[in-house]
């Protein structure tokens, strides 16, 4: 196997990789620490095997491929295989060891699956977002389970004397057809740990046709039996000798700061042990705690009744005239005056200028906080200069760093054990709650649970953006679309990084901006200025949320204007099958792939609009006060199609008897865990447009649980949510499930409820806006 | 009695102490002397380690810390120790000795849960509705399961579940 030390000749090897991007300290780090043992080079493996490429070696650390990293067999034949990525409801902690499994002819039955501590060197990048785990990892968790195969294989044939190649894994055993010899995977575990691991490009995968797993049936979660028990460990369940309990007030204005606390009332409160400061860093810090007071106490209940009593003077700082209305009003102005060009096709003024019909559509989504049912729990142990966190993060390598970083110990020093996560959405992306444990354990010289309550959760959020979206629409006198403009303003992910941002990253802009795969001649998207009053973050599919609210509202505003079927509408707009041409896109960031592997692919996109349309009955008579719509997606190199059926009554009470939903996600592992997404995603889409919005005053959140941000409950969830995958063949690469369903779900609502009503609804959320 | 502050050591007050007040939970004997008013969820997960129910939200809004007192589904977040002094009280680890309740098996056939979290409060809640009523509709089930959230979204399959419970799994 090749251990790449010089990116110069990685670079190379294949173009698309961009060598610069990947840390050089990571790299070099990397085999400094596995010394003789291999790293793989996962550029190479790509090139060696798969049919694609995809972005996974561009991933800080990259990927691992060393089946001894992840796979170790028992002498009683039970195979462990370690999961490296977190568990937040997605089921990767099952569909990744499958992977592993069905590759290496491991019956399932006989698989353990173990949870990797936080160490990229060691396992490759652990970031478990993006909807990244199978399309990056499907071919390396192939390439182990080939590898470990291939190892217990030739074992078996040096035991037998036999050549290699007449021995064959089958179900958990090596045989010997020749001879009707057989060894159980158990019996060989030792020799096979002896063999060298073979090179990547002499490896061979199973043919698809062999798949036993893989796309195929049921897969339960390997922790549903510890779930329905009780028995599952998620962040806060972490109990450990001498541990305290501790809440934290925090300044309750992004960059506000602490300037007196008094604790007297507090210290009154049974259980209360102390109360302390814990140290904040000044806004824009990345992940950085914010500060405050914490108490400690001898459980979580003494806790929060302690700093219940606490008397705080804050500094509010610069943020604290934040104010939501007026901030909407801000953004829908810039909306409306020219911004940075970002993608430019034909002449969009001199179009519209000529255009015999000019539709405007004006869209605003607020933000949103993402409220896990888990709020973000962490548990450190800090002494003796080390560091052990225990704690429900999407980030388990990002989380030791910057452990390590704010502790100002050396990253060796810290141990990062993944629980299961109780959802992430991306909020858990974010360590700041690991950090604040290992602060408070540091000074209290003993472990401690840090508790964030519901209301810490939606007060000190990495908020969903808020955005004005703005889209012009030029028609001829056909009625044919000549002419685009969508005009995309919001605060960036990137300004909690970085003070003063006011555009959008490149990978927010590639959200359904400038991706935007409509055959239009002149196109032109623009990204006006917009500053940060708040922490922005990832939310589950980012800036998908607004800009396919707009693209496929303006969709169903165009229908209308020109009297056509929503379908239809869709399929002319996306126009014929082809290959979308980004040329004119500085950086089209298509989340991270290569364009070759993952391009926009419109005859995909024409697709699962034709599927859903035929499965779920498009175009069928529906009761009196019934709508539906229809919207389409691609986001996360996924594409998707959903069909809603709306019911409002004469009340204006809006109901969903129906979704129906088809994906396209290439090649697939585990289409249950497909569906249990999908069908999740309908009912947080219908969350976010029925109830979502966070509003500030003064600079501080102005709600803080489920009655004042209210979530779906099962009375209000859609009767009947049908899934659609569409089959494709093993070589199609890859890509997301977590969070497409999500961008699609509000305008097929909204279409739906415009089909139902005739009201066109252009702010989220819909709230009280069908109340008549 | 010493209470440790940022000033050292200090000695308890008298509004302070407090009385024993004992419960049986998941069939064992257990007793608290500390603050009356802790509410039962902390009492469960922070002093006798009884992790499976969840904390969600601490204001009864969500459902995730539902366990079962004298047959009653209840919300531990707003229930304090001393509301259930001399009751009896089953929490997910004791709702069946080998974790096979028909609820349980039902949500396992089903498939239901994505990352779990809410769904010891949602089995608690759907093992108390079987208990009052042994063949309810599926209106009845979304009614009576309406006060626990699922941020997944695992809606389908919950009602599903309890329905399957209830026919016979």
């Amino acid at each position: 196997m090749n251990i790449i030390t010089n990116p110069d000749r990685l670079r190379g090897i294949e173009r698309r990789i961009k060598v610069e991007n990947v840390s050089r300290r990571s790299i070099l780090k990397g085999l400094g620490i596995v010394g003789g043992l291999v790293l793989a080079a996962p550029l190479l493996s790509r090139q060696a095997f798969a049919a694609y490429q995809t972005g996974a070696g561009k991933m800080p650390h990259g990927v691992v491929t060393d089946p001894r990293v992840f796979v170790a067999i028992a002498p009683d034949g039970i195979v462990t295989i370690v999961a490296h990525r977190s568990e937040m409801g997605t089921g990767v902690r099952t569909s990744l060891p499958l992977i592993v499994a069905e590759e290496m002819e491991a019956d399932w039955s006989r698989v353990k699956v173990k949870q990797a501590h936080g160490d990229e060197v060691k396992f490759g990048n652990q970031d478990t977002d993006g909807s990244r785990s199978t399309r990056h990892y499907l071919i390396p968790m192939r390439e182990i389970g080939a590898a470990a195969r291939t190892m217990l294989a030739a074992a078996a044939a040096k035991r037998w004397g036999v050549p290699a190649s007449e021995v064959k894994a089958v179900n958990h055993e090596v045989v010997h057809a020749a001879s009707n010899r057989r060894l159980g995977f158990g019996e060989l575990a030792a020799d096979a740990a002896k063999e060298p691991v073979p090179n990547v490009g002499s490896l061979k995968l199973k043919d698809p046709k062999n798949f036993r797993y893989l796309g195929k049936g049921e897969i339960s979660i390997v922790d549903l039996r510890d779930i329905t028990t009780g028995a599952a460990q998620y962040g806060g369940d972490v109990r450990l000798p001498g541990m305290k309990y501790a809440v934290i007030a925090r300044p309750p204005v992004t960059g506000g700061k602490l300037v007196s606390f008094d604790s007297a009332d507090a210290m009154k409160v049974p259980g209360v042990e102390k109360v302390m400061e814990v140290q904040g860093w000044p806004w824009p810090s990345k992940f950085q705690p914010l500060g405050g007071v914490a108490v400690i106490a001898r459980n979580t209940g003494a806790a929060i009744k302690g700093r219940d009593a606490l008397k705080i003077v804050w500094d509010d700082g610069a943020n604290g005239k934040y104010e939501s209305a007026a901030y909407r009003t801000e953004l829908e102005e810039a909306a409306r005056k020219p911004g940075l060009v970002v993608r430019k096709e034909g002449d969009v003024d001199a179009a519209l200028k000529s255009a015999d019909k000019v539709i405007v559509g004006e869209y605003y989504l607020p933000h949103l906080a993402h409220i896990s049912m888990e709020p973000p729990v962490a548990v450190a142990n800090v002494k003796d200069g080390k560091a052990e966190i225990w704690a429900p993060v999407q980030s388990p390598g990002g989380t030791r760093d910057d452990t390590a970083k704010t502790l100002g110990i050396p990253e060796d020093n810290v141990t990062v054990n993944v629980t299961l996560l109780g959802g992430g959405f991306g909020r858990k992306s974010k360590c700041d709650f690991a950090l604040e444990a290992a602060l408070l354990s540091k000074a209290l010289g003993a472990p401690v649970k840090v508790q964030w309550t519901r209301e810490d959760d939606v007060r000190h959020d990495f908020l969903h953006t808020v955005s004005a979206e703005r889209i012009e629409a030029g028609l001829d006198k056909n009625g044919k679309v000549i002419a685009w403009r969508h005009r995309s303003v919001a605060p960036s992910i990137a300004s909690t990084f970085a003070a003063n941002t006011v555009h959008q990253a490149p990978f927010e802009l590639g959200m359904g901006l400038i991706d935007m795969p409509f055959e239009i001649a002149n196109i032109q998207c623009e990204n006006p200025e917009a500053a940060a009053h708040t922490r922005i973050g990832w939310f589950r599919s980012v800036s998908n949320i607004p800009r396919a609210f707009a693209v496929q509202s303006m969709v169903g505003e165009l229908a209308h204007a020109t009297n056509r079927d929503q379908k239809d509408m869709l399929l002319e707009l996306i126009g014929s099958p082809r290959i979308v041409n980004l040329s004119s896109v500085k950086d089209p960031w298509n989340y991270g792939e290569p364009y070759d592997s993952y391009p926009i692919d419109t005859a995909r996109l024409r697709r699962v609009v034709e599927v859903v349309a035929d499965k779920g009955g498009w175009g069928r008579s529906v009761p009196k006060g019934h709508g539906l719509g229809i919207a389409v997606h691609r986001s996360f190199v996924s594409y998707i199609a959903t069909i809603v059926e709306v019911s409002v009554d004469d009340k204006g009470k809006l109901s969903v008897p129906r979704v129906d939903t088809a994906i396209d996600c290439g090649m697939f592992v585990n289409p249950e865990r497909i569906r249990s997404q999908i069908e999740g995603t309908a009912i947080m889409g219908l969350s976010l447009a029925k109830y979502g919005e966070i509003t500030f005053k003064d600079g501080k959140v102005q709600q803080g649980n489920f009655d004042d941000f209210p979530v779906i409950r099962i009375d209000e969830a859609p009767r009947v949510t049908n899934v659609y995958i569409i089959p494709v063949d093993a070589d199609t690469p890859p890509s997301g499930v977590g969070e497409p369903g999500v961008p699609p779900f509000a305008p097929a609502l909204t279409n739906a409820i415009f089909a139902a009503t005739g009201k066109r609804i252009r702010t989220m959320p819909i709230g009280k806006q069908l109340e008549t | 009695m010493f209470l440790l502050t940022p000033n050292g050591y200090r000695q308890l007050m008298k509004s302070e102490e407090t009385i024993m007040i004992k419960m049986k939970i998941n069939g064992q004997e257990q007793s608290w002397d500390g603050d009356p008013s802790l509410p039962l969820l902390w009492f469960l997960r922070d002093e006798i380690g009884l992790t499976g129910t969840k904390y969600g939200c601490g204001q009864a809004l969500c459902g995730s810390c539902t366990v079962i007192v004298d047959k009653q589904a209840v919300r531990a977040c707003i229930t304090s120790v001393s509301d259930v002094g001399g009751r009896e009280i089953t929490t997910i680890e004791g709702l069946h000795p080998t974790g096979d309740h028909p609820v349980q098996k039902a949500w396992r056939q089903e498939n239901v849960p994505q990352c779990g979290y809410c769904q010891a409060g949602q089995i608690m809640q759907a093992a108390a509705l079987l208990m009052d009523n042994l063949k309810p509709t599926h209106d009845q089930i979304r009614e009576a399961m309406s006060g626990n959230i699922c941020r997944c979204g695992c809606y389908q399959r919950i009602e599903n579940a309890v329905y399957l419970a209830s026919t016979g799994v």
